[in-house]
């Protein structure tokens, strides 16, 4: 069996009254259109199955209509599956009696609202608490605890308010700490940030990320925002018409789109802006220099630069081609010692080094392997590969 | 069948007796019921005249102080000026204790009719089936002439208070059923799923989150419940319910034009007071979920 937070297997959901006819043809191979066509039943999750690890923010995306919600309902069973698995720590929740998912939801997850969901006849405080409240805890250790969360988000001061006297960003904040508040190993988010006004939504997106920081939890979020799936996604699943289309880190999906449908999504955003040193390392810039022997003579010759390395392939520095002598050992002395940039730096940072050195910039692991060189020439033809791509 | 025959025959243009029908079950009713109907007919008689009693048992100035006192609460002062002269006017032209009595048997109609309606309307919200049944029932109920519930409410229950009351109640449930209802389905879909998702039992989505988030609209329909309960006390005075109607009613006999608006006016004025309170009870909430 997979392993992982949530672990969904061949996942289903049909809305009608005749779900088994459209499962039989959905098990024959035929799309959601088709379905509906011949049966009139709506289609909404079509045999999806993915994992999710703990401590990941997992972020679904997809036009509307392609069932994210319908997903991200399933899980919490707000919505109960035709067919499939859904395993939540390892146990199958949709074996779940009532009371035993009353008690699951309780103790182990909750959701935030993309309209915030509040409920305008308590106060802020008591919003906050709500979970807790459910959950029978008592008045005075509930509205510690939620006090506590408000705190966290700046919102202390606005206690007592009803959320209808704070603004949009702020009674979301709200629906966040409400979820936060009962402490849930899993956070489900549909189109949480969805309603905010970009510079709001990116201030959400800082405030969960710094939430989210040293924690365990997991967090499921739903978006049709690329720019906040790669912002604050550990890894992106994208879905249409009811299927999962690809799974993947954000650099994944942007170096292998699986189809057109992953393409169209990337054509409106600058994906360059996610490209990290380890992107953009050219393999061929520069010769390699081991232990003070050419690792290939042949080669050396038409590489500018070489970098040398240690037996353990440790980066001591580069060396311009003019310096090394045919004859062979190359005293490791008369190496420049060049700094060198870790896999995952951003594109501007990488920009500023390479603009101001005359050498490549060789790129190093955590422990100073040698991972090879960036040139201001690898990243031109980076990123024009990207363009290339957007307006493909 | 026979019977039915000949009278299709004899009298083409009314050969349905459901007249009759309906009157062959009345009394149907009354031949083997008699004394349940009695029993409930106590019962509602002891309720509505402890309301009565305790209400004319208080001093004038401890009923207008109550309701000048509400005003200010939620109107503010001129709103409790007009209370003040209204209950100045009503109490100069001596029509006080049947104001008072009318008012009790409002309430006393009211009160049952919430407790029945409420309720319905909550099922009804919960519960496709028992909508689907129940809303003809209530269109019927709405819109049946009032004075037709008198006569069959006077042939179970004698004359008096309770059949007044109980003809009342058949015509003041249907919006507190109605407007409970439409307020609970109402609620926005994401809060009920909020609801759920923090892992409310079904008592506890609709006393924590249903019910509260509806206040406003059964409010609403608290406020037409009492307007319709009013209005139809005045009329159940036929049957010798008491109050102002008997003024208004006897005004008629004796076409006694000056009687009838003086005892009209102080139903008026009863009415709008209540209907200003009740209503600023829900608008008061309806304000905070903007
Ligand atoms: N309760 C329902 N009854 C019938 N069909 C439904 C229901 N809920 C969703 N659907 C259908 O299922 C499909 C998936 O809907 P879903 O709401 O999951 O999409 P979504 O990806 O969340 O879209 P959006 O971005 O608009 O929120 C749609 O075709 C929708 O019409
Ligand atoms: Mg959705």
């Amino acid at each position: 069996m997979q392993s992982g937070k949530i672990v969904v297997e061949n996942l289903y959901k049909v809305f009608g009254d005749k779900p088994q006819d459209a499962m039989r043809l959905l098990k024959a191979g035929e799309s959601k259109e088709t379905v509906f066509a011949k049966t009139g039943q709506v289609v909404g999750v079509n045999n999806v199955s993915f994992s999710v690890d703990e401590g990941e923010i997992f972020v679904l995306m997809g036009l509307s209509g392609s069932g994210k919600s319908s997903l991200i309902r399933l899980i919490n069973r707000l919505m109960d599956p035709t067919d499939g698995r859904i395993l939540l720590d390892g146990q199958d929740i949709t074996r779940l009696s009532q009371p035993e998912l009353v008690a699951l939801r309780r103790r182990d997850m909750s959701m935030v609202f993309q309209s915030f969901a509040l409920m305008p006849h308590r106060s802020v405080l008591e919003n906050a608490a709500f979970g807790l409240e459910i959950a029978g805890v008592g008045r005075k250790e509930r509205e510690t605890r939620a006090m506590k969360v408000l705190e966290q988000v700046g919102l202390a001061p606005f206690a007592r308010k009803s959320p209808h006297e704070l603004s949009g960003g702020m009674q979301q904040r709200v629906g966040l700490v409400r979820a936060l508040a009962v402490n849930p190993s899993l956070m489900l988010m549909d189109e949480a940030f969805s309603a905010l006004d970009p510079l709001k939504r990116a201030e959400m997106q800082d405030i969960l990320l710094d939430l989210q920081r040293g924690q365990s939890r997991t967090i499921f979020f739903v978006s049709h925002d690329l720019e906040e799936a790669l912002r604050i996604g550990t890894r992106i699943a994208i879905m249409e018409g009811g299927r999962l289309v690809q799974v993947g880190t954000p650099q994944e999906i942007i170096e292998n789109p699986a189809d057109d449908y992953v393409r169209e999504f990337f054509k409106s955003v600058d994906t360059s802006r996610y490209l990290q040193a380890k992107d953009l390392i050219d393999p061929s810039a520069a010769g390699l220099v081991v232990n003070g022997y050419p690792a290939n003579h042949a080669e050396l010759d038409k590489h500018s630069w070489v970098a040398c390395v240690s037996k353990d392939h440790k980066l001591l520095g580069l060396l311009g081609r003019d310096e090394l002598r045919s004859e062979g050992c190359v005293p490791s002395e008369r190496c420049v010692p060049v700094s060198p940039v870790a896999p995952a730096s951003c594109l501007p940072d990488v920009l500023q080094r390479l603009l101001g050195q005359s050498e490549p910039l060789p790129v190093a692991d955590g422990e100073g392997r040698y991972l090879g060189v960036i040139t201001a020439t690898s990243v031109l033809s980076k990123l024009s590969a990207h363009r290339l791509q957007s307006a493909h | 069948m026979s019977d039915f025959l000949h009278r299709l025959i004899s009298n083409p243009h009314d050969f349905l007796p459901i007249g009759e029908w309906v009157n062959q079950f009345i009394h149907f009713l009354l031949d083997h019921n008699g004394g349940a109907f009695d029993a409930f007919g106590r019962a509602v008689d002891l309720f509505a005249e402890s309301i009565e009693v305790a209400l004319l048992s208080l001093p004038p100035w401890l009923i207008m102080g109550f309701f000048i006192g509400l005003g200010v609460w939620r109107l503010g002062w001129r709103f409790a000026g007009f209370v003040l002269a209204a209950f100045a006017l009503i109490f100069g032209t001596g029509f006080w204790p049947q104001t008072v009595s009318t008012l009790a048997l409002t309430l006393s109609a009211t009160l049952i009719s919430l407790m029945i309606g409420i309720p319905t309307g909550i099922w009804c919200a919960r519960n496709k089936r028992v909508n689907t049944l129940v809303r003809p029932v209530l269109d019927f109920m709405q819109t049946m002439p009032a004075f037709v519930y008198l006569i069959p409410a006077a042939m179970f229950f004698g004359l008096g208070r309770v059949p007044g009351i109980l003809a009342t109640v058949v015509f003041a449930v249907p919006p507190a059923v109605r407007l409970t209802s439409l307020g609970i389905r109402q609620v926005n879909k994401e809060q009920v799923e909020a609801g759920h998702a923090f892992g409310c039992t079904s008592t506890q989505l609709l006393f924590k989150v249903q019910l509260p988030i509806a206040l406003p609209a059964i409010m609403a329909g608290v406020n037409q419940t009492i307007m319709m309960a009013l209005s139809m006390v005045i009329i159940a005075s036929m049957v010798g319910a008491g109050g102002l109607g008997n003024d208004v009613l006897s005004s008629i006999q004796r076409l006694d034009v000056g009687l009838g608006f003086e005892s009209g006016l102080a139903v008026v004025l009863l009415a709008i007071i209540l209907d200003r309170l009740t209503e600023s009870f829900g608008r008061g909430q309806a304000a905070r979920q903007g």
